[in-house]
């Protein structure tokens, strides 16, 4: 059965929930947010992903209201927000410190913004027993927030944004302190609650396996600039520049002069060695500096010469066993470390490369992408 | 044994300075009148070993606390004491935490030096500042002829030598310890709390009423009960700023210790007074405790 995919940012007509239009933010001379051109769209599940610093929360804040831009307009649903007070935007905001009312009991601090809404009482108390279920904190209710694991915490402050089934929740960093089995537990009940209410979620993380498992798009930020917005295959399969290939997973980076016929490039990339082949669809002059992201993944690993249309040989220089797959630190001859990574099908004590091994290294000339920056 | 020391020091302390003295005013309390140096009876006689000691026990009794309720006068300048008070820590409430709230929103650099402004008073001996209210508050005073000046009101107001000017005087006095303990819990007072009551759509009212009220209470109770029990037996204040009819606990001690010279009595009036401050100072005891399990 084919499904419609949802991918409204492809639409010219659709108009986006949330626009941001050239917006910058600057606390005295300091600018956090720089320039920030963004349509997020209704029913979105929109991560955002980027080093620490580099004005995630500050973003998230302005949605919420509690800064103002300094330049630009932020709109929702096509009406500029920026007269409106933060309690009466549609808006709910899980905060990265939770910011849980330490006098109110968890199931107190949950009800907190129903009771606002003046919901009659039997409603606040079904809601927020569906809340307290679904973060699995109903034997804590009566608790105190100091009485209560710093993971505890954070289920109750993300129940506490979610008790309004707001038209747009702002999550900073929901998950983070949660063991992995309960966040992949919450991550999927996030998209249910998404997939069930159609709320549009704005998601601050820092673990990029989350944002691409739960994000429909993805926006990677640095020092105030969006770097690249896509959806969480082509940040990871075409990512846009150096900076994003490297921020997100795992990437080797090669940097050469590019060579240029038809779509396939060859890059010049060290003295004596034999010119490294790929595909692009850019255009780039003779001896253009250019850069090759690998993903190490895309690099194959023999003891046996392959052939292929790169192929280098190396030395293994150290192992890094992950468990289900391993990552090979191949020392070449020029000096470069390449990464490759293969799945641990057997045992490890039948592994089959150990370390100071001549090995060699491949990868097709479609695995690469060729970056301009 | 270390442990010991340190642990025997404040015992040392109170038992020095708090316990001996009261055992001392218990025992002149419990004793009587007598034209004497020192003006009571019965005196402790070592010579006379056991039989003294006995002697002496023979000789005390609660007639004074008996004579306490015989003449009305004490029981209602305890009430009107306890009224004084209480209206006062009422009204260095409502003018300290406005102050506490202004320096704990004020720019952090700026508060080490409101903080030193709401402690510089005490580096004036407290007698010149009451005294130097007497001069701003009397009918030829700075405030009257301020008054007079700018035509707010034709004739001198009478404050010196009435309630107001004691309410004045203790609320002025008092101010610090209100604002100190108050200030410091909202100094704690996370920020992101009020921008998260208001994110749940809180008006900035209700969340000042929902947010910052509760969780600066511990604050604010420390506060009233520093204010509340000094100032139940204040003697200073309503002496020099109050009048003749202004009825305080204190000054009823001081006129029998020095005009009566009956220290019996006197002792009887602050061992009560003493009895009725047990029940604010365990309550306030039970607030720091609570505090600082909250605060765990
Ligand atoms: N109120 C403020 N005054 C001055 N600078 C600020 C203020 N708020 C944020 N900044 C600065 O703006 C930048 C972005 O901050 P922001 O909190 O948005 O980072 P972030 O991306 O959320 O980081 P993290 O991942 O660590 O939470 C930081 O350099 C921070 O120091
Ligand atoms: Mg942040």
């Amino acid at each position: 059965m084919p499904q419609k995919v949802f991918a409204p940012w492809e639409d010219q007509d659709e108009k986006p929930l949330i626009r941001f239009r050239d917006v910058t933010k600057r606390f005295g001379d300091f600018t956090a947010i720089d320039q920030i051109n963004l349509d997020i769209y209704a029913k979105e599940f929109f991560a955002l992903l980027g080093p620490s610093g580099c004005g995630k929360t500050t973003l998230m804040r302005m949605l919420a209201g509690f800064e103002t831009p300094t330049e630009g307009v932020i709109e929702l649903a096509g009406q500029d927000i920026a007269p409106v007070p933060p309690n009466q935007r549609a808006v709910n905001m899980m905060f990265q410190s939770y910011a849980l009312f330490p006098h109110l009991s968890v199931w107190e601090n949950i009800a907190f913004g129903l009771k606002r809404e003046k919901k009659d009482k039997g409603t606040i108390e079904t809601r927020v027993s569906e809340m307290l279920k679904l973060t699995r904190l109903e034997k804590f209710a009566r608790r105190k927030p100091h009485q209560i694991s710093g993971g505890q915490r954070q289920r109750v402050a993300l129940a506490r944004s979610l008790a309004k089934a707001p038209k747009l929740l702002l999550l900073d960093e929901p998950l983070g302190a949660l063991d992995r089995k309960l966040r992949e537990e919450t991550q999927f009940e996030l998209m249910d609650i998404q997939e069930k209410t159609g709320t549009t979620f704005v998601i601050v993380t820092h673990d990029q396996e989350e944002a691409m498992t739960v994000a429909s798009r993805v926006a990677v930020m640095d020092e105030g600039k969006l770097m690249q917005v896509a959806t969480p295959d082509r940040i990871y399969e075409a990512p846009s520049s150096v900076y994003v290939a490297d921020f997100i997973g795992d990437v080797n980076i090669i940097e050469g002069k590019a060579h240029q016929t038809g779509d396939r490039l060859q890059v010049d990339w060290a003295e004596g060695q034999p010119a490294l082949s790929a595909k692009t669809t850019d255009d780039y002059s003779l001896g253009q500096t250019c850069y090759l992201a690998i993903r190490p993944e895309k690099v194959a690993i023999s003891a046996e010469r392959p052939t292929g249309a790169n192929v280098l040989q190396g030395e293994v220089l150290d192992i890094a066993y992950l468990g289900n797959i391993s990552t090979y630190h191949v020392k070449l001859p020029t000096g470069h470390v390449i990464k490759a990574q293969q799945a641990n099908t057997r045992r490890i004590a039948r592994r089959p490369f150990t370390w100071e091994d001549k090995v060699w290294i491949s990868w097709s000339e479609t695995a690469a992408v060729v970056l301009n920056q | 044994m270390r442990r010991l020391i340190v642990i025997a020091i404040p015992y040392l302390w109170l038992l020095a300075l708090f316990l001996i003295p009261f055992v001392i005013v218990v025992k002149i309390s419990l004793s009587d009148v007598a034209l004497a140096r020192p003006p009571y009876f019965p005196q402790w006689d070592w010579s006379a070993g056991w039989q003294g000691i006995r002697d002496f026990f023979a000789e005390l009794d609660f007639e004074n606390f008996i004579f306490l309720t015989s003449d009305d006068l004490y029981w209602k300048a305890y009430l009107s004491s306890a009224k004084i008070a209480l209206i006062s820590t009422f009204l260095t409430l409502l003018v300290g935490f406005p102050i506490a709230y202004g320096m704990a929103r004020a720019p952090e650099h700026w508060r080490p030096t409101l903080m030193m402004l709401v402690i510089l008073p005490f580096w004036t001996s407290f007698l010149i500042r009451v005294y130097s209210w007497m001069g701003i508050l009397s009918q030829g005073g700075l405030l009257n002829s301020l008054l007079l000046s700018i035509g707010l009101i034709s004739e001198p107001l009478t404050i010196l030598n009435t309630d107001t000017a004691v309410y004045i005087g203790i609320v002025y006095t008092y101010l610090p310890f209100m604002i100190l303990p108050v200030y410091a819990a909202l100094e704690k007072l996370d920020g992101s709390l009020l921008e998260a009551a208001e994110d749940l759509g809180c008006s900035r009212l209700s969340a000042f009423w929902l947010v910052t009220v509760p969780l600066s209470r511990a604050g604010v109770v420390a506060g009233c009960f520093l204010v509340f029990i000094p100032a139940i037996g204040e003697f200073v204040i309503p002496s020099l700023l109050g009048g003749s009819e202004t009825l305080m606990i204190g000054k009823v001690l001081y006129e029998e210790f020095f005009s009566n010279r009956d220290w019996p009595v006197a002792s009887a009036v602050a061992v009560v007074l003493l009895l009725i401050l047990v029940v604010p100072i365990v309550l306030f005891q039970r607030n720091q405790q609570k505090q600082a399990e909250a605060e765990a």
